[in-house]
């Protein structure tokens, strides 16, 4: 885009227009166009009446919003000539070799998406706190996951083992906190499981030169195994001794609690949310503003440049692997100590591959990875939502959402998608 | 290891030691370094290793051994008694459900567990060869699972939905399957060609998207649905289209294992004797030199992961129609699909070694059924063992290392570096 820019500034300057390189990127106005048929596929042909109710504030709130009755055809429909407009913005705006602006492409979204929940909740009543509170749970795991991904692969190694970084924390900090009965002895135990699986996965990436995605598939198994394993064979006896954590209270804050619509969801949480909160900013400040960030993305980008200027790779690499299991792990205490209680056989249900899923369509982003996180949380929360209230779109449909904007975002389609240059290649110092 | 020279006691100081004159190895030593640290060798001995790591683990959650081991100072027999019976019991167990059983009167009931190892090979050999045609390419196939779901679905589609003649619908029914299979995975090799998209991650994804798709079709009445039920599960098959019994009702082996045969030599002769199979197997040796020389890469991706996709398929479909006719549900893969990856690491992408390292997991998971049943350690051991024999292959110097076994080919390689440094100097 910088020659672009360049050009058009050139042009501004010089009396003389020589050559303008007109860039013409049709991909937005044909997603919107595309988006914009499926509205009227969805809302006018399987056109549904009725009144959607939706519920601003919970019962415990201090300051109470009023209910926001919406009339189904009247929302479709302006939504759907919206959407058309803002598909034929798009095409002007690429017609004259400009790019459509991000809020456009936000703006569209957000009108989509509550034209559908209106649509498909006709009739009844849907709690957007709840619905978001939910989405914020179901992304906790994930968005630490993902920020274990981030690390890793911005260093060079391909994570493919959240999954086990995961189910080997949920697995230890089961033990752990129910033994001392303290769940923060839980969390430090999920940590050190987590980064026992990195541990490996580095000593076999880096030492052993083994290509990464074997080794992570593999020790997905291995993990999967060793907890079932153990949990059939030890934990289910002694459920109450060894699987029975207590979990962690939530701890409201004390005004930013009370905010409408806001509160609940983001300042009514458990610990974990509020380090998780913490973790994110902490990741992208060190990731881009530290030596420490520059080093492990020099590492991963050209191993070569960066062991020239005395950087040691595979040292790098292999701390960094670790202490993204770490944080995978910390994520993985969250199934245990936070949500669901005691552990069972593969809980983590593949929780870690939709984290990796975040990791490429969030671009290897810290920030995008945990939007991505609460994207893919808030499609299987709205899928929990609506199976409730009864909706006309399969369950199946919602649920495998996450994993085809994933496909679309590796094939192109939303943007470019690029992984660190040296990302899942062995440095070997020749 | 007696008979070499004694300043090589040590076979890790054979790296640093330059053998320029005098330490010309003999050819039985030549041989015995080959068979010591050669690629049989380690594969043998991570199996072994995976094993024992195994056994430890049974003999560690085993009761008795944890009740022995707490006099284990006053009577430490007892707990090396209990560790014995525990680890001796688990896989006496282990290959009486996967080989001959014993206890059984005469030999026809005896030998039933091998054909039941043989039985659960089937799917393995067939989506292990999937996976390993990937590898011979440079792709990873991870969308085992999806390739194999969309695949039974299809064929279990046919096999309950058609009604065709006898034999007929069994063909159609297994080409329908496997072609469902080459789509699902030719899906990830026509992203990969046109749009460099990560065939890791999309297989991954596709898996998840099979699955729900699959499970979305087997609870909707009117598809895969078994009529007049409300469970997610299909119709049983129809007697035409399942594979036939191999040796008769009183065995669960059936032709499935016959055509899975057939692949594995049509795989050998594809890799090792066509056009195509060069193609392939230069397109995974080294992509931009297969380029320059002329051979469309893209298209290489495409149709491997076609094949793939089939080949995986036909796992989907020995399911379907020969290990489980009476309906399947969205479980019907049973793991095969990764399992599947594991096969192929260990048979080394070779068709004939994908052949017996499917056999072996196949004893592998019907001796742990009866391992679970007869001595309660619970069939995820199995899953232990299998990665515990991935990591160890996947990674020779670690074996070499725990056993202390010569580097093949390390004295070659020595003299041939040596030696062009001597000519520069000149």
């Amino acid at each position: 885009m910088s020659t672009v820019e360049s050009t058009r500034s050139a042009t501004a300057r010089s009396p003389r227009v020589l050559e303008r390189a007109a860039v013409r990127n049709w991909k937005p106005p044909i997603g919107f166009a595309a988006f914009a048929i499926i509205a009227v596929l969805i809302f006018v042909v399987g056109a549904r009446g009725g009144v959607t109710t939706f519920l601003l504030s919970t019962d415990s709130d201090i300051i109470q919003l009023p209910a926001v009755f919406a009339d189904v055809t009247i929302v479709t429909t302006v939504v759907i000539v919206l959407l058309f407009l803002a598909a034929a913005a798009s095409a002007y705006l690429s017609f004259r070799a400009r790019k459509t602006p991000l809020w456009i492409i936000a703006v569209f979204a957000a009108l989509f998406l509550a034209a559908f929940l209106t649509w498909a909740a006709s009739g009844a009543t849907i709690p957007i706190p709840g619905l978001l509170v939910g989405t914020v749970g179901l992304s906790v795991p994930l968005i630490f996951g993902a920020l274990g991904g981030v690390i890793s692969e911005r260093g060079g190694v391909v994570n493919v083992a959240i999954e086990g970084q995961l189910l080997a924390g949920a697995f230890a900090s089961a033990i752990v906190a129910s033994i001392t009965q303290q769940p923060i002895a839980g969390l430090f135990a999920a940590v050190v499981a987590g980064v026992l699986v990195s541990f490996v996965l580095a000593a076999f990436a880096i030492k052993y030169v083994v290509e990464q995605v074997i080794v992570g598939v593999v020790l997905n198994v291995l993990v999967i195994g060793l907890t079932s394993f153990l949990f059939s064979k030890v934990l289910a006896p002694n459920a109450a001794l060894l699987n029975s954590p207590p979990r962690f209270p939530r701890l409201p804050i004390p005004i930013l609690g009370e905010i409408p619509i806001i509160g609940p969801v983001l300042f009514r949480q458990t610990v974990i949310v509020y380090i998780m909160y913490i973790a994110v900013a902490v990741v992208w400040f060190a990731l881009f503003k530290t030596r420490w960030g520059l080093r492990l993305r020099s590492v991963g980008e050209h191993p070569q440049a960066a062991d020239t200027v005395g950087i040691n790779v595979n040292r790098t690499r292999f701390w960094n692997v670790s202490l993204a299991g770490a944080i995978a792990g910390f994520g993985g205490a969250y199934f245990t100590l936070g949500s669901v209680g005691a552990f069972n056989k593969e809980m983590t249900a593949g929780a870690g591959f939709i984290a990796l899923a975040a990791v490429i369509f969030g671009r290897w982003d810290p920030i995008r990875a945990t939007l991505a996180a609460l994207l893919f949380g808030f499609a299987s929360n709205l899928q929990n939502v609506l199976s409730i209230i009864g909706s006309p779109v399969p369950s199946e449909f919602m649920l495998m959402l996450p994993y085809l904007v994933t496909i679309f975002a590796v094939a192109g389609l939303v943007g470019q998608v690029r992984a660190p240059a040296a990302d899942g290649k062995p440095y070997i110092k020749s | 290891m007696s008979d070499h020279k004694p300043t090589k006691g040590k076979a890790t100081e054979l790296v640093e030691t330059p053998m320029l004159d005098d330490a010309e190895p003999t050819r039985s030593q030549q041989v015995i370094r080959e068979i010591m640290g050669g690629t049989a060798m380690i594969s043998v001995l991570a199996v072994l290793l995976a094993l024992l790591v195994g056994a430890i683990l049974i003999a560690l959650t085993d009761k008795t051994v944890q009740a022995a081991s707490g006099y284990f100072f006053s009577r430490p027999g007892d707990t090396f008694t209990a560790i014995w019976n525990a680890a001796s019991g688990a896989y006496t167990a282990l290959f009486q459900g996967s080989i001959y059983n014993f206890k059984r009167p005469d030999f026809a009931s005896g030998i039933r567990p091998l054909t039941e190892t043989l039985t659960f090979a089937t799917p393995l050999i067939a989506a292990g060869l999937g996976v390993a045609i990937a590898f011979r390419v440079g792709l990873f196939n991870i969308g085992g699972r999806g390739q194999m779901l969309v695949a039974a679905g299809a064929a279990g589609y046919v096999g309950f939905a058609w009604h065709l003649p006898f034999g007929i619908h069994v063909l159609v029914a297994v080409l329908v399957g496997m072609i469902a299979g080459a789509i699902w995975g030719g899906i990830v090799g026509l992203l990969k060609a046109t749009t460099g998209a990560h065939e890791v991650i999309v297989t991954i994804m596709l898996n998840y998207v099979g699955f729900y798709l699959v499970g979305y079709l087997l609870r909707t009445p009117g598809l895969l649905q078994a009529p007049g039920s409300t469970n997610p599960k299909s119709a049983p098959m129809l007697d035409t289209a399942v594979f036939p019994d191999l040796f008769g009702p009183q065995y669960n082996l059936h032709w499935g294992f016959i055509v899975v045969i057939i692949a594995t030599a049509l795989m050998w002769y594809l890799i090792n004797r066509s056009s195509m199979g060069f193609k392939f197997r230069a397109v995974g040796e080294n992509p931009n030199a297969a380029r320059v020389a002329g051979i469309h890469v893209k298209k290489v991706y495409v149709y491997a992961m076609l094949i793939s996709g089939a080949l995986v398929g036909l796992a989907g479909v020995a399911q379907v129609l020969g290990t489980v006719t009476t309906g399947f549900s969205s479980g019907i893969d049973a793991g095969v699909g990764f399992d599947a990856i594991t096969v192929a690491l260990l048979g080394r992408s070779k068709p004939i070694g994908v052949f017996f390292a499917g056999i072996l997991f196949g004893a592998l998971k019907a001796g742990g059924y009866s391992m679970q049943a007869a001595q309660g350690v619970p069939i995820d051991i199995v899953l232990v063992v299998q990665s515990l024999i991935v990591l160890f292959i996947a990674a020779p110097p670690l074996v070499r290392a725990i056993f202390r076994l010569p580097i093949p080919g390390v004295v070659k390689k020595r003299r041939t570096r040596v030696v062009p440094k001597v000519e520069v100097t000149k």
